[in-house]
């Protein structure tokens, strides 16, 4: 049997190699991801191992429970503890670590890197074993600054030059007097890293005299363990955490890999639908070839070959073309894996060199993967296979698909979709969290039953083009005909196309919405003009506040300054601001009450006001981080939104139990309005400083815009794997149809149909396949966008529906122009038929 | 009788073939599958092309019908020079000038009975002669049966779509290739009534080719090929006499 099966691979390679293409994709998909997460992780694993070599045993101030009332003070290593760690027995030397955001400007003025991994740090004494000078000496005193090779190289930076540098408020024009060569993580990954010495960096990180961690290193022969537990007795019990360098390097990798293994299964959802929409190719085509092949296998049956054999023989047929596709698939897939390491490069994320890491674990699930999706797919075709009765070697009609079996095939359709819809529909009811689950089972149900019932609705829905294809004559009319004539096959087809569309359509639409809703809503409840930051999101120095009130031209400004609380025993952030002001920059929408900030008054946003049952008028205990209590009162419930909300109280009242206040943004309006002339004259104000970032409402309304962009480009790259798989599988059912209809379309030619009615007959089924299958996946994916967006945007009031038409336009001439494509092969066999070897032909 | 063509008839000629050659392969693997055959398919008439197989009987069809290329010679239909054609002209040619009936039916079975038979005129966007397809439809007696779908139609009935369909185009020249191959007796014999009728009546010219004495018999003549060569021509044929002649081949065949 195992011959007969291998023979037929072999005869019929072309008719395969579709299926082998959408197996080998998805399966290089699968293991590209494998083999790009692994190679990352080792090398990310590897590079911050060796950040650890100067370390043994690192010494971190022991982090408070909060407990009752009070929100706990964190304590401080202190100098004298330094001096404890570096006499300790069998340390041979300890180091000081102080860490804090420090942006570093280009020669443009413009920030380096993106903000998030721009750090700053002190260079120990004067030859830190950290970081190796490249070129240059320690940085000493605040006029001096060292700064990481790869920042110098990038901005051009050499030995002797001024630079830009911002800690959090003022600018500074430090000289860089060393380069240093780092493996640190942040800047391996394209961050940017400033050393000043211990002092400075002290001062400016707001550290005077303490540390943030202190790294001791043994002496020779003495073991880390030994080490960490000789500093445990001589530090001061309850306030330091000590923690070795092995540890460190173990829950360093344990974070790395974590954080891969949600990339990790980020990108292999995205490989299994393309591998899901892969199934009904091989469907399709096992299918096909048990048709083509039913004389045979029923004289395989008539000279006693068992049901089981039958079976076994295609399924062995699937086993050799699934091994086959898969180890194309594997291979290409390591291709893909070093190709995308390469993309990362060049697209400016650093990643730490590392060897290309190809586990067994990759190759046997690339395996696998591939062989299983193949036999499971060849299994139904199999069974039909071993139903074929002997006596059909003996008839020469070929066994036609009854409609009886699509009967019970649209009622359970039916079934499925109206469960599905029904689901869905109850699931955008529910709250946020809540209908999640049940909005995706119901997502998958209705998939499941539009799938189902596909081949009833090719019927109408491609009638509905005739009058179209009627422009096009008699190829036309053919062209609707064949598309319809195996409603099974065209399903398929068209399914695997409307899989790609539905999910590509839905985020779509969901993203459009959000981003209008969120965006509509920073900007309706904003009435300042600009927005002050910092570019990594930290908090602003006070001085920026100062700054601005002293600015001619302001007419108003608020910070939003965060302050940590416990009301009712759980910590809540109180967002303090300028109780005068805030009417003016803000215009939020108010619940109930009258909005008022002074005093012991305060607003409260409704989701806030809701989980607390407060009303306006209600009256609450709060206990600041200085331990002190206040009773405050609810003047007004406002409706919050991404940028402003929960309880907002004045400035004036809070002030007093803060020492170090934490301006997150600053709202200002100016007397002029916003224009780019008055946002040069706010940035020159705070210092023409890197590290702040000042947004007018349509910066915001962009950088909004930028990250939903963003996400959904990316959403896009991925789903088209899916789509080029079902590209595949409309050239494949193309290429069958041709197959197999070469007996009408020699006779077609021989009445008189030229070779361009040919190809124009072909073409036109593909495009009705293609566009069935894109209108299809536009209305699944314009209803679950809608109902994705009533579960999300349910809090939102500025939420409403946006349909994408241009988009959605643009993805139907995109599913017609994959028709086209698709058929640009089958058409051009079909025209070159030969006339009278396909009228013979039986 | 005479074995040489007969070219000076005096009613005007359908189609001719002169010096007709089709030569497969080249050097020692050459085979001549036509060796200069010489033929006329005189208007109105009814010519029935028998030979044992191999004997190149579809080959001188396929040519002359304007399916296959041939080597050396030249084909005329009326005033049409084939060799000189390209593919496209030759398309057109055969949808406005030809009509085919083949051995396995060949309708489209996607369509309904009535829109296979004005198939031909649907691809050259003309309005089917309302008068002329009546009467064809009348003739061939499946008046009720044209919006059926071939799958449910007979064998007999389905080749008789295909012979209407041959008709309705009102062509220069139908040709069948075994019409009644896969037909039985019955409906073989009916299928072959319409087509002598299409002669008698019509005045349409008809060239078939056959391996069936009894269904050569419905021919005004028959032609007999061998070897790539017109080698016998009976006129008003009986199937006896068509057997007749063949015996005589067959023995002739085995004593050379």
């Amino acid at each position: 049997m195992f011959r007969t099966a291998l023979r037929n691979v072999l005869a019929h390679k072309a008719r395969l190699l579709m299926t082998v293409l959408a197996v080998m994709l998805g399966v290089a998909f699968v293991s590209g991801t494998l083999v790009f997460t692994n190679t990352i992780s080792n090398a990310f694993q590897n590079s911050s191992a060796k950040g650890f070599d100067q370390v043994d045993v690192a010494v971190q101030a022991k982090s408070q429970d909060s407990k009752g009332d009070t929100v706990g003070k964190t304590p401080e290593l202190t100098q004298a503890m330094l001096d404890t760690s570096a006499k300790v027995p069998g340390a041979a030397s300890a180091t000081g670590v102080v860490n804090g955001f420090t942006a570093i400007a280009d020669k443009k003025g413009k920030l380096i890197g993106g903000g998030f991994q721009s750090e700053g740090g002190n260079y120990w004494g004067d030859k830190d074993a950290r970081y190796p000078l490249k070129s240059g000496t320690a940085p000493h005193g605040s006029g001096q600054v060292a700064i990481d090779s790869e920042t110098a190289k990038r901005a051009g930076y050499k030995v002797g030059d001024t630079v830009r540098i911002s800690v959090d408020g003022p600018v500074l024009s430090p000289k860089i007097t060393g380069i240093f060569t780092t493996d640190d993580g942040n800047v391996t990954a394209g961050g940017s890293l400033a050393l000043f010495d211990t002092a400075t960096a002290q001062k400016l990180f707001g550290k005077a005299g303490t540390y943030d961690e202190i790294d001791v290193k043994a002496a020779a022969g003495t073991s880390q363990a030994a080490l960490k537990s000789a500093l445990d007795q001589a530090l001061p019990k309850g306030q330091t955490e000590t923690t070795t360098a092995q540890k460190l390097a173990d829950d360093q990798a344990e974070t790395i890999a974590s954080s891969m293994s949600g990339l990790k299964s980020g990108l292999l959802v995205f490989a299994g639908i393309a591998l899901f929409v892969g199934t009904f190719i091989i469907a399709n085509t096992f299918t096909m070839l048990v048709a083509q092949r039913t004389k045979e296998l029923a004289l395989l049956r008539a000279v006693g070959a068992s049901r089981r054999q039958v079976t076994r023989s295609v399924l062995l047929e699937a086993f050799v073309v699934g091994a086959v596709a898969a180890v194309a698939g594997l291979v290409a897939g390591i291709g893909i894996g070093a190709g995308l390491r390469g993309l990362m490069g060049t697209i400016g994320a650093t990643v730490p060199d590392g060897p290309l890491v190809i586990t067994s674990g990759t190759v046997l699930s690339a395996l696998a993967v591939g062989i299983l999706i193949t036999m499971l797919a060849a299994w139904l075709p199999g069974r039909r296979a071993a139903k074929i009765p002997p006596v059909a070697a003996m008839s020469s009609v070929h066994a036609t698909a009854t409609t009886k079996s699509l009967v019970l095939r649209n009622t359970l359709g039916a079934l499925f979709s109206g469960a599905g819809i029904a689901v869905v529909i109850a699931a955008t009811t529910m709250n946020g969290s809540d209908g999640q689950a049940p909005m995706g089972v119901g997502a998958v149900l209705l998939i499941i039953g539009v799938f189902i019932l596909t081949p009833l609705l090719s019927r109408p829905l491609i009638a509905a083009a005739a009058p179209v294809l009627r422009i096009f004559g008699i190829s036309g009319k053919l062209a609707r005909q064949n598309s319809v004539r195996n409603p099974r096959r065209t399903a398929a087809t068209a399914s695997a196309l409307m899989i790609g569309l539905t999910l590509i359509t839905g985020m779509t639409v969901m993203a459009g919405s959000l981003q209008q809703a969120i965006d509509k809503m920073a900007s309706s409840a904003i009435s300042a003009d600009y927005i002050v930051s910092m570019a990594n999101g930290n908090q602003l120095s006070p001085d920026v506040d100062k700054t601005l009130t002293t600015t001619s031209g302001i007419t108003a400004s608020s910070p939003l300054r965060n302050a940590p609380s416990r009301i009712d025993g759980e910590t809540e952030f109180l967002t303090g601001v300028n109780g005068s002001a805030i009417g003016k920059l803000t215009d939020l929408k108010v619940d109930s009450g009258t909005f008022k900030v002074a005093g012991t008054q305060v607003v409260v946003d409704d989701d806030t006001a809701k989980s607390h049952g407060w009303k306006a008028g209600s009256t609450f205990t709060t206990h600041y981080e200085d331990g002190k209590a206040q009773q405050l009162t609810v003047s007004a419930v406002y409706e919050g939104n991404a940028l402003i909300r929960g309880i907002m109280l004045d400035n004036a009242t809070l002030s007093p139990h803060q020492t170090d206040p934490a301006d997150m943004q600053i709202l200002v309006k100016t007397a002029d309005g916003a224009s780019s002339s008055t946002k040069d004259k706010l940035e020159k104000a705070l210092g023409s400083n890197p590290a702040v970032k000042v947004q007018d409402k349509k910066d915001l309304s962009n950088s909004i815009a930028q990250v939903f962009t963003l996400i959904l480009n990316m959403v896009y790259g991925l789903l088209a794997m899916a789509v080029i798989v079902a590209v595949l599988g409309v050239i494949n059912t193309l290429a069958m149809s041709v197959f197999e209809r070469s007996q009408e379309i020699g006779m077609l030619r021989a009445i008189g149909l030229d070779r361009k009615g040919i190809k124009r007959m072909v073409r036109l089924e593909s495009l009705v396949i293609s566009l069935f299958g894109g209108v299809l996946g536009l209305g699944l994916g314009v209803f679950f966008g809608w109902a994705a967006g009533e579960l999300i945007g349910a809090k939102m009031s500025t939420y409403e529906l946006v349909v994408p038409w241009a988009r959605m336009a643009l993805f139907l001439l995109l599913a017609g122009t994959v028709g086209v494509l698709a058929a640009l092969w089958p058409a051009r066999r079909a025209a070159k038929l030969n006339m009278l070897s396909a009228i013979k032909s039986e | 009788m005479t074995t040489t063509p007969i070219a000076d008839r005096t009613t005007s000629v359908a189609a001719r073939a002169t010096d007709l050659s089709k030569i497969y392969g080249q050097g020692e693997t050459q085979v001549v599958a036509l060796d200069q055959v010489s033929i006329s398919f005189r208007q109105a008439e009814f010519t029935a092309i028998m030979g044992p197989s191999g004997s190149g009987k579809s080959t001188l069809m396929h040519c002359v019908a304007g399916l296959d290329t041939f080597s050396s010679g030249s084909v005329r239909i009326g005033d049409t020079e084939l060799g000189s054609l390209k593919d496209k002209q030759l398309t057109k040619l055969r949808r406005d000038k030809i009509g085919f009936i083949f051995q396995a039916f060949n309708l489209l079975p996607t369509l309904t009975a009535l829109e296979n038979i004005t198939l031909p005129m649907d691809i050259a966007g003309r309005k089917p002669d309302k008068e002329w397809l009546d009467s064809v439809i009348r003739m061939i007696g499946l008046s009720d049966r044209l919006k059926h779908r071939p799958s449910q139609l007979s064998g007999g009935q389905q080749q008789r779509v295909a012979v209407a369909r041959a008709l309705a185009s009102r062509p220069d020249i139908i040709f069948g290739d075994e019409p009644t191959g896969n037909l039985d007796s019955r409906s073989g014999a009916e299928v072959l009534g319409f087509l002598r009728n299409s002669v008698r009546e019509l005045g349409q010219t008809v060239v078939m080719v056959t391996h069936d004495p009894v269904a050569a018999a419905y021919a005004d003549r028959v032609v007999f090929l061998a070897d790539g060569r017109i080698v016998d021509e009976v006129f008003e044929p009986t199937a006896d006499s068509v057997l007749d002649r063949m015996k005589r081949f067959d023995a002739k065949g085995r004593t050379s």
